[in-house]
């Protein structure tokens, strides 16, 4: 666009809108940036009055969040010093550790839902829109229709069948049963979204690729997978998402073995009270990894929201 | 929503023909290995199966469980066949009429703060200021993250003395700010988690409009300023009807989620002070996985869908008429 051009907004407007949005993006980060801050401080700074802006970092926060403490009489703290920093951290609250907390394994359980989850939602999603893509599929549209409507019901409405399946299979409660369910769930958002990159690859590289003598498998492995693989990406990318911050599911469905860090992390309570230093501690980790993928999936997020109904 | 999803991908269905017009004869006899028909059922078998056995097995699970008065923590119990009683029990109980008005308060104001604030910072930032990329970036972040966690957070903030959202708000009204809780206050609540809410998906409904402010070429503003249409004049006539189908879009996303709101309420109020907060789905939840009512929590969940199917597929009706215009 030249510079004369008469729908180019005039400077003065650029710089009005530009720090409204500036103003707005700095209010609406703010709690985020207070998540983070408020896993840096003692518990007295996170509950002092005015709220403290300016604070002495601590880790004291992260040491609860990974660890479960008791109290311990003068004389046994006097016996028993410090041997690392964070065992100092709690000695000098009058506490000794006790052992680890469940936080590493319920985020253990996030990772391993999560990536399984979408390993197998793109295998079998990826597969699923090439046939829709490429092949004459009957019922396409109905299956299509179909499949973009499950999303339609409520997640505690599935629940109550789901949770009875699952007793009757001895899925409760297991790696298993949720990698199914989150997979189910994402296929179908994965299927429209794949099958919509898909779509734009011209059928013309794999034609060439057919005359020149391989096999279906080979032009598809070869040909459409290299040229889907930013689509693909975006699309895992999505789904793995999903899966990380799913609520619904993970606390109806699972309550030890494969429960997830959504459900735990408010049910964090330090000795005496809510231990907010530890809740943002454990909060901080767990959105950290998502932020950092939102800024580096900017330009496809688009798509992925609306269900590839926007496509630019 | 039939209509919609047809015409949607409509480049896609021409690009079908095409192909299936251009391969499968000609070129598909001549290829070693499996028959193209084959490919695409192996392709496409393990999908199906999957969404039959997730959700359509479950689906048709719950259509025969609501005619009955089973119960999921009694699984040895006589069931008994009680044919339409729990759909009309639910449709006349006044409780499940006042969680409705609470779903309805909730999805409307979260819907009109969206739209005001979610248009207006896509507009803003379409005005191609310097590092608007940033700013995107930064306003996107919150919708990202997961509702529970962040819901559960914002019950700190949300505290009477020590929160920030209560000291905020009294260093810019002069209010003590430990004269108001947020989540505590039955006058309160409902808005306490329309403003959570506006907070995480305005972004959502900014994006949306931002693409729609995109696809308005150049040339349409060019003409009318040559024909010397005011500022004024141009929104009105230019910018808002070819962005409205866009905006009605991201309604229709929004409502279909804030209809089935979940995590980030329970996290919040979890229904409460008393049910004012109650929406439909922790409803739902109470009925279904603590009262463990089965068979009747069934029917309020084909209820709830039936709704929710039946409300988009009106919307949508509408939303074409305004694209075909």
């Amino acid at each position: 666009m030249s510079d004369f051009s008469v729908t180019e907004p005039s400077p003065g407007q650029k710089w009005i809108a530009g720090v409204l949005v500036a103003l707005y993006a700095v209010i609406t980060i703010l709690p985020l940036v207070w998540i983070i801050a408020t896993g840096f401080k003692s518990s007295a700074d996170s509950i002092a009055y005015p709220p403290k802006v300016l604070f002495e970092p601590q880790l004291e926060g992260y040491v609860n969040l990974f660890t479960t403490q008791t109290r311990q009489t003068a004389e046994y703290l006097a016996q028993h010093p410090p041997q690392t920093w964070y065992e100092k951290i709690v000695h000098d609250r009058g506490l000794v550790i006790a052992g680890p907390s469940r936080f590493g394994e319920r985020f253990l359980n996030s990772v391993i839902i999560g990536f399984g989850s979408t390993f197998l939602t793109i295998v079998l999603g990826t597969l699923a829109a090439y046939a829709f893509s490429r092949f004459r599929v009957p019922l396409k549209d109905d299956l299509l229709f179909f499949i973009l409507s499950t999303r339609m019901m409520p997640p505690i409405a599935v629940a109550i069948p789901i949770f009875l399946m699952f007793r009757s299979l001895g899925l409760s409660d297991t790696h298993a049963g949720m990698i199914l369910l989150y997979t189910a769930v994402n296929l179908s958002l994965a299927v429209w979204l794949l099958k919509g990159f898909i779509d734009e690859i011209p059928m013309e590289y794999e034609e060439a690729a057919l005359i020149d003598g391989y096999t279906r498998f080979q032009a598809f492995n070869r040909v459409v997978l290299p040229q889907a693989a930013t689509g693909i990406a975006a699309t895992a990318i999505f789904c793995l998402i999903f899966a990380w911050n799913e609520y619904a599911f993970a606390v109806l469905l699972t309550s030890g073995t494969a429960q997830t860090a959504p459900p735990f992390i408010p049910t964090i309570i330090g000795v005496g009270g809510q231990d907010w230093p530890a809740v943002a501690a454990g909060a901080t980790i767990f959105l950290l990894p998502v932020m950092v993928f939102t800024i580096l999936l900017r330009k496809h997020l688009l798509r992925g929201i609306t269900f590839g109904a926007v496509r630019k | 929503m039939k209509t919609k999803a047809r015409k949607g991908p409509q480049m896609t269905n021409s690009m079908i023909e095409r192909a299936a017009v251009a391969t499968p004869p000609t070129v598909a006899r001549r290829i070693r290995g499996l028959s193209d028909r084959a490919i695409a059922w192996i392709f496409v078998a393990p999908t199906i199966f999957l969404l039959l056995a997730v959700n359509i097995f479950p689906l048709i699970w719950t259509i025969r469980l609501s005619f009955t008065n089973f119960r999921a923590n009694r699984p040895n119990a006589e069931v008994e066949w009680v044919g339409l009683r729990n759909y009309q029990r639910i449709l006349t109980d006044p409780d499940i009429w006042a969680t409705m008005q609470a779903t309805a308060h909730f999805l409307i104001w979260t819907l009109v703060f969206q739209v005001l604030i979610g248009f207006t910072l896509a507009w803003l930032i379409n005005r191609k200021f310097k590092g608007n990329d940033l700013w995107t970036t930064i306003i996107v972040l919150p919708m990202m993250l997961s509702p529970a966690v962040v819901g559960n957070f914002w019950t700190f903030l949300y505290q009477p003395q020590i929160g920030l959202f209560n000291y905020a708000v009294a260093f810019f009204t002069g209010a003590d700010p430990t004269s108001f809780s947020m989540i505590g206050d039955v006058a309160l609540a409902p808005w306490a988690i329309v403003i959570v809410d506006t907070w995480m998906w305005t972004p959502f409904v900014m994006l949306i409009c931002l693409a729609g402010l995109r696809s308005i070429p150049d040339s349409i503003y060019e003409a009318a300023e040559c024909d010397r249409a005011s500022n004024w004049r141009q929104f009105w006539t230019i910018t808002l009807p070819m962005a409205l189908p866009f905006l009605m879009l991201a309604v229709l996303f929004r409502g279909i989620e804030n209809f089935k709101m979940f995590d980030l309420v329970v996290q919040l109020t979890g229904g409460g002070p008393g049910s004012t907060t109650e929406l439909t789905s922790i409803n739902l939840k109470r009925e279904a996985f603590e009262k463990w009512r089965t068979g009747y929590s069934s029917a309020y969940a084909i209820i709830l869908f039936v709704t929710v199917f039946g409300l988009a597929s009106i919307y949508v009706k509408a939303l074409n008429k305004v694209k075909e215009r």
